[in-house]
């Protein structure tokens, strides 16, 4: 199941009302947050990435289902822009490595949809703005990596580790967005 | 704000007038084809950079012309124009959108018959595609249908003739037959060439070089010339002796390219051997009528692709080529990208598919690409 923020029913509406409604949405939303548009009409997937990519945001990814497209989108939250300030970082070149040691964790702090199009292999989801309650199930004794898209949601969530005691949190830098290893694609099986 | 059908545009692009188009689809698909001719210019903005308001491309456009605003379907077009002519300017939108115009079809007259009876060609500006219909003592045939076979009945209907033979030079990979469907409709034969025709899943009547076919009274001939190369089957018909309907072999500018059923090496000696030995003997005066063209500048004046035989062999640069390693070089080495799900459009042309219209038309949108120049 993606977590979603919002959802959009753009079904059985023509071009432009899709793109339309979905401008609209996104303006009511916070930065950083993820619609889901739910579509019929084909031309909408190729107009919803150049819509996003023209206006910043980001296309995640779509699934089909009889007939209906579920689009995600996440709000441009211009995290690119952003200064990092946790210390501590690996570049992805070296993360695989790093995670043949015993007692490591991958944790990816992006929001559930683009962790579902795209992740590495036995990482763990959790969206930064979930961290805060699931902390208390994390061992402190673990060596912990974190990994987002462009290495922002994770430095926060680095800090916030940092800030709860835990010793030993790493930024993976630059993240997801420069990550050329193997991926992992779980949104075939997914249950409405 | 006015609206404009595909089949005015068509007769704008043939005769050649200014039009302005401000095409408001996504850039991808505008790059990857539009609407085509001389005096037409292009202004691409994506419908959704001017909700807000067209202010900022006011500059761009033309004081003194009609903006012709184009998007996919007519959705956004319809916006857009609005939005046009509240900035003041004079703007139309064309009617069902890139979808119409792909599926649009020009009847062009191309001649009459020697005993009576005449042909036409079809022309798709929008896909490149040609088709014909020889009519001749109220009987008609139709050589290289495309899927709106309703043009064709209606045209049919329009000169009293009745559709009595459909023939495809060969199997296509670019665009959907609707050869099949106009056979099953009006009852005529459909004809194929046997070796295009080895997979297909329905019946049809076999084309067979030197077994003429014959329309109307007046029997008009229709002789079939076995020609391979673009596929294994490719056949071109000599019809009453004035014309050569080369099908995807030979083209005004260009020359059929032989890779589309995945056999470009095996295929090439058969296109050598179609277009340098088999062709070379027929008569210089007939009439060249290819399945497609792949340029605006290769219509005629009234909008016809048409040369004579031996105008062809002084000019196309793929018929003058007499080292045979250059050859196989220029045909096999720099071949252009396939044409958009070429190999769910020969499944389709085979029967083994049946996609609804929708899919069809989805599968055959962007250009045509069966030639090498």
């Amino acid at each position: 199941m993606i977590q979603t923020d919002k959802v959009l029913d753009a079904k059985n509406l023509a071009c432009p009302m899709p793109i339309v409604k979905t401008r609209k949405a996104i303006k009511e939303m916070t930065e950083g947050q993820v619609l889901e548009v739910h579509s019929t009409d084909t031309g909408t997937t190729a107009d919803l990435k150049a819509w996003s990519e023209s206006a910043g945001h980001q296309y995640i990814g779509n699934v089909q289902e009889d007939g209906v497209w579920r689009h995600f989108v996440r709000k441009s939250d211009k995290e690119e822009w952003q200064e990092r300030t946790y210390p501590f970082t690996v570049a992805n070149e070296k993360l695989t490595d790093k995670l043949e040691e015993p007692g490591t964790v991958l944790i990816d702090v992006r929001e559930s949809a683009e962790y579902t199009f795209n992740h590495i292999p036995g990482a763990l989801s959790i969206p930064l703005g979930q961290l805060e309650e699931r902390i208390e199930h994390l061992d402190k004794k673990h060596k912990y990596f974190i990994v987002c898209r462009t290495g922002n949601r994770s430095d926060m969530a680095c800090q916030k580790l940092a800030a709860q005691g835990f010793e030993c949190v790493t930024n993976v830098v630059p993240g997801m967005s420069k990550w050329h290893g193997n991926t992992e694609n779980t949104a075939g099986g997914m249950k409405r | 704000m006015r609206i404009a059908t595909a089949s005015e545009i068509a007769k704008k692009v043939i005769q050649k007038e200014p039009l302005f188009i401000l095409d408001v689809r996504n850039e991808e698909t505008f790059q990857d084809w539009k609407i085509e001719g001389e005096q037409v210019v292009h202004l691409n903005v994506p419908y959704f950079e001017l909700l807000d308001g067209a202010g900022a491309i006011v500059d761009q456009l033309p004081k003194d012309q009609e903006i012709m605003v184009v998007c996919a379907k007519e959705g956004s077009s319809i916006m857009v124009a609005e939005i046009l002519e509240e900035e003041g300017c004079s703007a139309a939108y064309l009617q069902g959108g890139m979808k119409a115009w792909s599926e649009y079809l020009e009847p062009v007259k191309i001649g009459d018959l020697k005993s009576g009876g005449e042909l036409y060609q079809f022309v798709r500006l929008g896909k490149g595609c040609l088709s014909y219909m020889i009519v001749s003592g109220g009987e008609a045939a139709v050589v290289d249908a495309v899927r709106m076979t309703g043009v064709f009945t209606v045209f049919a209907d329009g000169l009293d003739a009745k559709i009595i033979h459909v023939l495809d030079t060969h199997l296509h990979a670019d665009h959907i037959s609707g050869g099949r469907k106009l056979a099953e409709s009006t009852g005529a034969t459909y004809w194929l060439p046997q070796k295009d025709a080895e997979e297909v899943t329905f019946d049809f009547a076999s084309l067979e070089e030197g077994a003429s076919i014959t329309v109307g009274s007046t029997k008009i001939e229709i002789q079939p010339l076995y020609s391979p190369g673009h596929t294994i089957g490719s056949t071109s018909f000599i019809v009453d002796d004035s014309y050569l309907l080369t099908g995807d072999i030979l083209f005004i500018d260009s020359i059929g390219r032989p890779d589309l059923a995945g056999l470009a090496e095996d295929w090439v000696g058969d296109l050598r051997e179609s277009l340098y030995n088999r062709y070379p003997q027929l008569s210089e005066d007939l009439t060249v009528l290819p399945a497609h063209f792949m340029m605006i500048k290769e219509l005629n004046e009234n909008g016809s692709v048409s040369e004579k035989l031996g105008a062809l062999y002084k000019q196309n640069h793929g018929l003058k080529i007499d080292n045979e390693d250059e050859f196989r070089e220029l045909v096999t080495g720099n071949l252009p990208p396939q044409p958009n799900a070429y190999q769910e459009i020969r499944q389709t042309n085979m029967g083994k598919i049946q996609p609804d219209e929708e899919m069809q038309r989805e599968m055959e949108i962007g250009p045509n690409r069966c030639a090498v120049r």
